[in-house]
Parts: C-alpha cells; structure tokens; sequence
C-alpha cells in the first residue's frame, strides 16, 4: 500500500514532465530531446531561489514558468523553426530535430557544468513527515503531486475547450488538413513547443524538491518522459498520465523490492513491452 | 571490375599500407593517439553501413562496446584471447539481432530512444548482478604494447571496409539503398525491409563487440562505469556523421580531425567535452548536412562544372 501511494505521488510529477514532452512532440512534432535539460535548468532554478533567496519552489514555478516558456520559444523560433522549413519530409525532420535537440542538450549540459559545477544538489523543503494508513510520506512529495495534479488539469481543460487548445489539437491530428481550415500552424506549433518548455521546466521545479539532481541527469528524465509518451500514445493527454503512474508505481515497486539502481531498467522493461505488443500506445488506434 | 575499381584498389592498399607502417615512423604519443583514431574507425565506419544508407541513427555503441569488454574480461578465465575477439562480435550480433527484431519494424523514432537508453540499462543490470554476487571489477591479466593493439584495430578496420564494400555490391546493399529512398517503394517492390535492417544492424552490433573485447587488456581493470561509457556512442555518430555517410570512407574523414580536436579540448579544457560535443552535432546539421564527404563532391562538381564551360 505504501509502495503504491509513493509510486502514484511520483507518477503524477512524472505526468506532468511527459505532459511537456507530448506537447512538444505530439503537437509541434519535435521530438525534442534536451527536454531533460530543461528539467534540470528548473530544477536549479528551484535550488538557486531557494538557497539564495529562500522563495519557496511553489512561488519559484510562477516565475520559471513564463521564463520558460520565453526561453522555447526564442529555440522553436530561432533553432527548429529553419529545420521545419528545411524538411522535406516527416522523417527528414525527425533525424534532423534529434540531432540538433542531441546537440541542444549538450550545449545545456555543458553550460550548466561550468556555471553550477558537477556537483549533485538537493535542499530540503517541508521535509516534515506525515502518516496516513499506517505509512508516513514527506510532505514535499504530497505538495508536488497537488501542484502536478492542478497543473495538468488545466492543461487538459485548456486543450479541451479553448480554441487555441483544440486548434492544437488539430495540428497533431493532422497538421496539413489544419491550415486548409485556417489554423496559423506555424504559431501554435510554436505556443505548443514553448508551452511545453514551461510545463517541463515547473516539473522540474517540483520534482527537485525531493530528489537529488545534477547537470547531467537530463538524459535519465527525458527517456523516461519519452517512454510514458510513446507508453500512453503520442499527442494523448490521458494516455499520457496513465502511462504515467504506471510507470511511477513500477518505479517504486522495483526500487524498494529489487534494488534502487534498476529503475532504468524497470522503465525499459515497459518499453520492450510496449513495443511488442501495443507500439501505438495504451489508448492508441492502430494505424493502417 | 572496372578500371575505376582497380583505382580505388590500389588507393586503398596504398593507405593501409601506410596505416602499417605509421608506428615506425612516430613517437609514442601519436601511437596513442592513433589507437583512439583507429578504433574509433572501425566504430564509425561499421555505424555508417547500418545508418547511412537507413538514416536510423543508432546509439547503442557503448552498449555493444561494453559487451565485447565484459564478454574478454569474464571469458578469460577459460578462453583464449584470440577465441574470444570473434565469440564477443557473436554476441554483438545477437543482441542487435535481438533489438533490431524488437525496434526495427516500427519507426526510426522509435528505435533512436531504444539506443539512447540501452548502455545505461545494461550498465544497471551488470551492477546490480555485482552487487548481488558481492564482485566489484575484474582485473585482467594480460597486456599488450600499443602497437599491437593499433595494428590489431587498423586489421578489424580493414575488415569493415571489404566487408562493406562487397555489401555495397551485394543484393542487400541494392536494397538497402532503395530503403533509404523510400521504404514504401522497397516494400512494394517486394524488399523485406525489416529483415534487411535487422541483418545489417547485426554488423555494428558485432564490429563493436569486438572492439571492446579487442581493447579491453588496454584498460586493465573492467568495471561498468569504463566499460559502458554513454558519451562513446555520441562520438561516434559525431565522427560518422561530419566524415559522412555516403561514402565508405566519409566516416574515416570525419574520425581523423574529430579525434584530434577531442584530444586538444579534453587536455586543456576536460570540463567542455560535452560543449563541443553539442556544438558539433549543431554544426553537422546547419552546416555540414552531407558531411565533409558532401563539402568534398560539391567542390568537385563545381571545379569539374568551371573546367567544362
């Protein structure tokens, strides 16, 4: 029972991460894999105020969130937006964006080893247990999971019901039938890439106040994220939370009964898994 | 064979045979530094003949590099090293048959993640199994001087190139290039596409392994951390990548200048590897899409436009 409740508390921060990766690769198709590194610039930025200022990582992500989403913005509009033109075709674009996303990421990497140091960094924030049905929990995991909660709700309503919401959604249906019925493709595909910086970024924000990071553990969080996307379907929001959990409670499940160092391996097994036998998702439509 | 072949025949001895004799030739630094430059050959030359005509860019090296080190190190005991250089390239072979069965069929996308994880989850299970079995690193008993290992690298490195010449002749190679074309065509014209791939995936898978169990005495002492480094797969999609793929020895273009460069910064300034790394691969996609390679026939096409005019 403890295992679960800590595996679906860490499943809802990972949701909220894959949420930022599926509206980057879902909606404005860059298969963007410095999204860990976004994670982790969250994340100090999280430390930094904290450490320096001592403003709480809640009151940090309203910050972090509108100067993330600028800083996607400026990469979508300046970085990928010439390789979106460039493409011939969607494969072109897809080897094209990993390479240059590899390349984004290890610029991130190396910026964030020579202003930060190697150094791991976590700090505590309301480390102050709490016990219900006989297990205690840290009160910053429970803190993260409502703020997850909260954050993907409204992006879920927002992709729902309003028109720039559902007009994304239209493009990753179907980006080409989109523009025949007046959606500006090219500036919801970058709102949808920025948006989904800001919303990896909070995450990242979150998740540091109960684990440890460091300038290189980008890559760890991005194939996770990217699992739980291919996992709960591209471009599928309930998919994706889902996927989510299930991958947070197995997480759990390996790390407290097997060992702590296989959680790669525990994501990978779902992966392999996935592949096999539903490679279009959880809630997927197979494609003809 | 036309005359051209014969050409290229010659060309290629020609520097083979200068590959050969280099140790005599410079001092003991540069052999170290050619150990790097030779292995790192037969790394990316064997990437490109799976990636450059598939444009699936693979980055499981590292894990396939580390199989090959463990598969020497642990077989030691009860094999010669000569035995076990080809049983490591074995099993390099089998477990790209094995990914490649798993990943292939579906989209590139799809099997770049797979890569981009599997060193990493092979170096969790193999310390996972240390630690069970309370065993920390092997030590391996024996040694070599650097010029047998670089002669042993420059010979393999050979071997990928015969080998990936008579593919580029072989029916495979027809259809892979269709492949690359476009698979839609390769199907219909009655190509199996994933059994291709998978076969021709099982060569980087091998030549790796090998490697690893070739260089492993290099290292001496084998633990996960040594043998399955990430940052080695990502150097040789670099090197591969801004030599270029459309040729067979675009890649060994890319290997020269690329390793000294690595060399240069990891002396001076260790802290930027991954910085260079990045900007690299930013460099190959905005500016040198085809590679040096496509740079080298975009001049001659032009020089060759002047002359006729």
């Amino acid at each position: 029972m403890g295992i679960l409740i800590t595996g679906l508390l860490l499943g809802g921060t990972y949701a909220l991460i894959a949420m930022g990766l599926n509206l980057q690769y879902g909606m404005s198709r860059i298969m963007n894999l410095a999204n860990g590194e976004i994670l982790v610039a969250g994340g100090f930025a999280a430390f930094w105020f904290w450490t320096a200022g001592s403003l709480s990582p809640l009151l940090t992500i309203f910050l972090l969130a509108p100067l993330a989403f600028a800083v996607n913005w400026l990469v979508y509009v300046v970085v990928l937006r010439p390789l979106v033109k460039r493409a011939k075709t969607r494969g072109q674009l897809e080897v094209d964006a990993i390479l240059t996303t590899f390349g984004l990421s290890f610029v991130a990497v190396g910026v964030m080893l020579a202003t930060f140091g190697g150094d791991y960094f976590s700090y505590s924030y309301m480390l102050t247990p709490v016990e219900f049905w006989g297990e205690t929990y840290a009160v910053n995991r429970i803190l993260a999971f409502v703020a997850a909660v909260i954050i993907c709700g409204a992006l879920y309503l927002w992709l729902n019901i309003s028109r720039a919401g559902m007009s994304i959604r239209a493009i990753a249906v179907s980006p080409d039938s989109s523009r025949l019925v007046g959606i500006d493709v090219p500036k919801l595909s970058a709102l949808a890439f920025a948006l989904g910086g800001a919303v990896t970024a909070v995450g990242g924000a979150l998740i540091s106040t109960f684990l440890t990071l460091d300038a290189s553990t980008g890559v760890i969080f991005t194939l996770k994220a990217l699992v739980i996307v291919i996992m709960g379907g591209v471009g599928d929001v309930r998919g994706t939370v889902v996927a989510a959990l299930l991958l947070g409670v197995l997480e759990t499940f390996v790390a407290r009964l097997i060992d702590p160092g296989l959680t790669l391996a525990a994501a990978y097994l779902l992966f392999i898994l996935i592949l096999l036998f539903r490679p279009q998702g959880l809630f997927g439509r197979r494609q003809s | 064979m036309s005359s051209g072949d014969y050409k290229a025949l010659a060309l290629s001895l020609a520097l083979l045979l200068i590959a050969i004799c280099l140790p005599w030739v410079v001092g003991d630094f540069t052999v170290t530094l050619a150990v790097n430059m030779a292995m790192f050959t037969v790394l990316a030359t064997s990437w490109a003949l799976f990636s450059g005509p598939t444009h699936y860019i693979s980055l499981a090296t590292a894990a396939f590099f580390g199989l090959g080190t463990y598969t020497m190190a642990l077989g030691l005991d009860f094999l010669p090293y000569w035995v076990l250089i080809p049983l490591a390239g074995l099993f390099g072979a089998l477990m790209a048959g094995i990914i490649g069965l798993a990943t292939l069929r579906l989209s590139g996308v799809y099997f770049v993640i797979f890569t981009l994880g599997l060193a990493e989850m092979t170096r969790q299970i193999i310390t996972f199994v240390q630690n069970a079995t309370g065993q920390k690193g092997i030590l391996i008993s024996i040694w070599f001087e650097e010029t047998t290992f670089y002669w042993m690298l420059v010979g393999l490195a050979a071997l990928i190139f015969l080998l990936g010449w008579l593919i580029g002749r072989s029916r495979l190679g027809f259809a892979l290039r269709i492949i690359g074309d476009d698979e839609e065509v390769a199907r219909h014209s009655g190509i199996n596409t994933s059994l291709s791939k998978v076969m021709l995936f099982m060569i980087p898978g091998a030549a790796a392994a090998m490697t690893g169990a070739l260089i492993a005495p290099r290292y001496g002492y084998i633990e996960p951390l040594i043998a399955f480094t990430p940052m080695l797969s990502f150097q040789v999609v670099i090197m591969a990548l801004l030599g270029g793929t459309g040729r067979l020895w675009g890649p060994l273009v890319g290997v020269i200048p690329f390793s000294i460069l690595w060399e240069i910064i990891s002396a001076s300034f260790p802290n930027q590897t991954t910085l260079l790394l990045g900007l690299s691969f930013l460099l190959i996609v905005y500016l040198l899409p085809q590679g040096f390679v496509g740079l080298l026939l975009k001049i001659k096409a032009k020089l060759n436009n002047g002359g006729g005019s």
